[in-house]
């Protein structure tokens, strides 16, 4: 139909209503296309698929057949779980309604609404969601750079590289020394790095006892820290060497050829060499225009990005405010952006949103611990309201029981994302 | 007592053999009485029972397992009681040693008793409430799970299931919908009124949990009442 003033006039309040509720579309049915099959992308997709009960037509595209979390890869590390326990594959999201496309996004033409692929394909959208995670800041450390992740890895995006690190710390010889240069702010997983340090010290105690950790950081506190420090005290004495900004852990450089790391002017000779370089958003972010610096502000009420309404970003590669970049916030922004791009659509009904995150660490068999808050949306971030932490000297059956808790929330998450 | 056909049985039997010694030596009741205080937040007992969290356990002795009318049970315990199993003191040693072990899928967020003394006193004492023997004493259910000093106006609240089905989010992050239970209990299928007394237990700091009093701290008495509902109905 095409709209003449006199058919305009005639009509009645439902087209005058229609001309300005988004929800409307000529024909067809409303498409989203979500970019990245991770913690928030997941879950956004299998949420507006189940909830919308086949209303919106939902697109997945992810280039990995099978996603390893990056929850529970230290664990993972440490021994305390297999690379398999950690892969999921999308066949359940596909059976829910979900069309799951393996591919890679390259580009987004915001004028047009859509997205290409690296395969070839353009696919239309009226909702974009982008929840690519995150990549490497370049040349942020000295030395370093994606064609040196060999040599020393990352792990910070799990599947083969934490296969790789995983390889390198059981080759390491007998006392030998395990390096780690750790993030600055904002980066994905405040407490990772950390946990880490403690899973790879417990590997070690088993295997290689006499061996050395060492750890280069930008900062000079990180999360958790007073837990984590007083758990490598108990468990570990001796073993790690945390150096913080105030003794250089900020100056470094890497020769991942001659397996040295120079921290703070001081060269040393190391077996394995984890380096977490600075995060910035998935490139793909930066692509469609949304980003600003490194990251992509969004709105805190639907994850909306500052600069496109129609694109939402969501978990790590959004700039919101005060949550941590983890799968768990990652997680419930999907649902608040579900919620909302399913109203925008359809003309479901729109509910407040609700933000929280816990993150549990590992820090030695049965000895887990905790941090979390809720959030709410405020005009200018997604703010914190509330919070707690483990304390320092909890009960062994405290510890215990939150590392009980931790494993009944990967449970619960990785079933919540892939279903 | 082991009629069915079913392939489980098999399985059971293996797992009988090892334990069935302990409860034939029979229990005392008055340790039972105080084991059973493990029980009582989700089991009702005695006169006047009803389904709560979990089934009421009045003639327990002889039901088939998911036999209680008008309670919904879990998959894998409909599956076990189409397959045979039926409560009798070995099966109830069994099961309450590691209920997961025998039916993997039970919503009962119970670890299990380890010790074969206090789950003979349990079931001596459980028996006293089946028909046989018949002189059932006086019940005395007193400090039950539901115990509370909620407004009744509280818990007269009527959900909005949809405005829940969203809340449920903020839940199933860590909850699963599919009601499994590892580390983190089950939430689905309680009753109303259960699942309300508990979230303002956690909002009121009665009980004990950071993340949960955390959670429910900020969830109005309406949010509480439609989580509640959405959660009540929620099938596997
Ligand atoms: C060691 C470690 C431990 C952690 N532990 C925890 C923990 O205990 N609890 C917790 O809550 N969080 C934890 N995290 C953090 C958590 O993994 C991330 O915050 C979370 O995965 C972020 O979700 P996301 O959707 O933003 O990104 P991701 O989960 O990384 O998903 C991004 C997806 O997008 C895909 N992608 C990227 N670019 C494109 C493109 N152009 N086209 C198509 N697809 C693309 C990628 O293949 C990837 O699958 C940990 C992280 C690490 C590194």
């Amino acid at each position: 139909m095409t709209l003449n003033r006199r058919s305009f006039i005639g009509a009645s309040v439902a087209a005058a209503a229609a001309l300005s509720a988004p929800m409307v579309k000529a024909m067809g049915k409303p498409r989203v296309v979500v970019v990245g099959g991770g913690a928030g992308g997941a879950t956004a997709a299998r949420y507006i698929a189940k909830d919308s009960k086949g209303a919106v037509d939902v697109t997945l595209i992810e280039p990995t057949r099978k996603y390893y979390t990056c929850f529970f890869s230290n664990l993972y590390l440490g021994g305390f779980k297999d690379i398999e326990d950690i892969g999921h594959t999308y066949g359940a999201l596909a059976a829910g309604g979900v069309n799951v496309v393996h591919d890679w996004a390259v580009g987004v033409d915001r004028n047009a609404k859509t997205v290409s692929l690296a395969g070839g394909a353009v696919l239309p959208y009226d909702n974009l969601i982008l929840s690519p995670g995150i990549d490497f800041v370049e040349g942020a450390v000295e030395g370093w750079d994606v064609s040196a992740q060999n040599a020393m890895p990352h792990a910070y995006k799990a599947g083969s590289q934490s296969e790789l690190l995983k390889a390198q710390l059981m080759a390491m010889p007998e006392g030998g020394v395990f390096a780690m240069v750790a993030p600055p702010n904002p980066f994905r997983c405040p407490p990772g790095p950390y946990e880490r340090v403690s899973m790879v010290a417990h590997f070690l105690k088993e295997n290689n006892p006499t061996a050395k950790i060492i750890v280069a950081d930008p900062k000079s506190k990180f999360s958790k820290m007073g837990l984590f420090q007083e758990g490598w005290a108990n468990h570990y004495e001796g073993m790690v060497d945390w150096i913080g900004e105030d003794f250089g852990g900020g100056n470094v450089s890497v020769d991942p050829s001659a397996m040295t790391v120079t921290i703070d002017g001081e060269v040393t000779k190391v077996d394995v060499c984890n380096v977490i370089p600075a995060m910035k958003a998935g490139r793909i972010a930066e692509l469609a225009g949304v980003t600003d610096g490194n990251w992509a502000p969004v709105n805190a009420a639907d994850m909306s990005t500052k600069a496109d309404a129609d694109i939402y970003v969501l978990g790590d590669a959004s700039q919101q405010g005060d949550m941590p970049k983890s799968g768990f916030s990652a997680n419930s922004q999907a649902k608040v952006c579900a919620n909302a791009v399913r109203g925008a659509l359809t003309g479901s009904k729109v509910f407040p949103a609700k933000f929280a995150n816990t993150c549990w660490s590992l820090i030695a068999p049965n000895d887990g611990v905790k941090v979390g808050a809720t959030y709410e949306a405020t005009a200018e971030k997604i703010a914190k309201v509330d919070g707690f932490i483990s304390q320092t000297g909890e009960t062994s059956d405290v510890r215990k029981a939150t590392y009980m808790e931790s494993e009944g929330w990967y449970s619960g998450i990785t079933n919540d994302m892939m279903g | 007592m082991w009629r069915g056909l079913f392939p489980l049985t098999l399985l059971f039997g293996l797992i009988l053999s090892l334990s069935s010694v302990v409860w034939a030596q029979g229990g005392d009741l008055d340790a039972g009485k105080k084991v059973f205080k493990k029980c009582q937040g989700c089991h009702q007992l005695g006169e006047g029972a009803e389904h709560r969290i979990g089934p009421h356990l009045n003639a327990l002795f002889g039901r088939k397992a998911a036999g209680a009318a008008e309670f919904k049970y879990s998959k894998s315990f409909k599956r076990a009681g189409a397959g045979g199993l039926v409560w009798h003191a070995d099966t109830l040693d069994t099961f309450l040693e590691n209920p997961r072990a025998m039916t993997s899928g039970t919503r009962m967020s119970f670890a299990g008793i380890k010790k074969a003394e206090d789950r003979a006193n349990l079931i001596a004492y459980l028996r006293e409430f089946s028909d046989n023997p018949a002189d059932i004493p006086e019940a005395d259910p007193t400090a039950r799970g539901t115990d509370h000093d909620l407004d009744p106006a509280i818990l007269a609240l009527q959900g909005d299931p949809e405005y829940g089905a969203y809340l449920s989010g903020e839940c199933t992050t860590c909850h699963q919908a599919a009601g499994g239970d590892a580390g983190i209990p089950s939430i689905v299928l309680w009753p109303e009124d259960d699942f309300v007394v508990a979230m303002h237990a956690y909002k009121n700091q009665k009980r004990i949990h950071p993340v949960m009093q955390m959670i429910a701290g900020r969830l109005g008495d309406e949010e509480i009442a439609a989580l509640a509902a959405y959660f009540a109905v929620l099938e596997e």
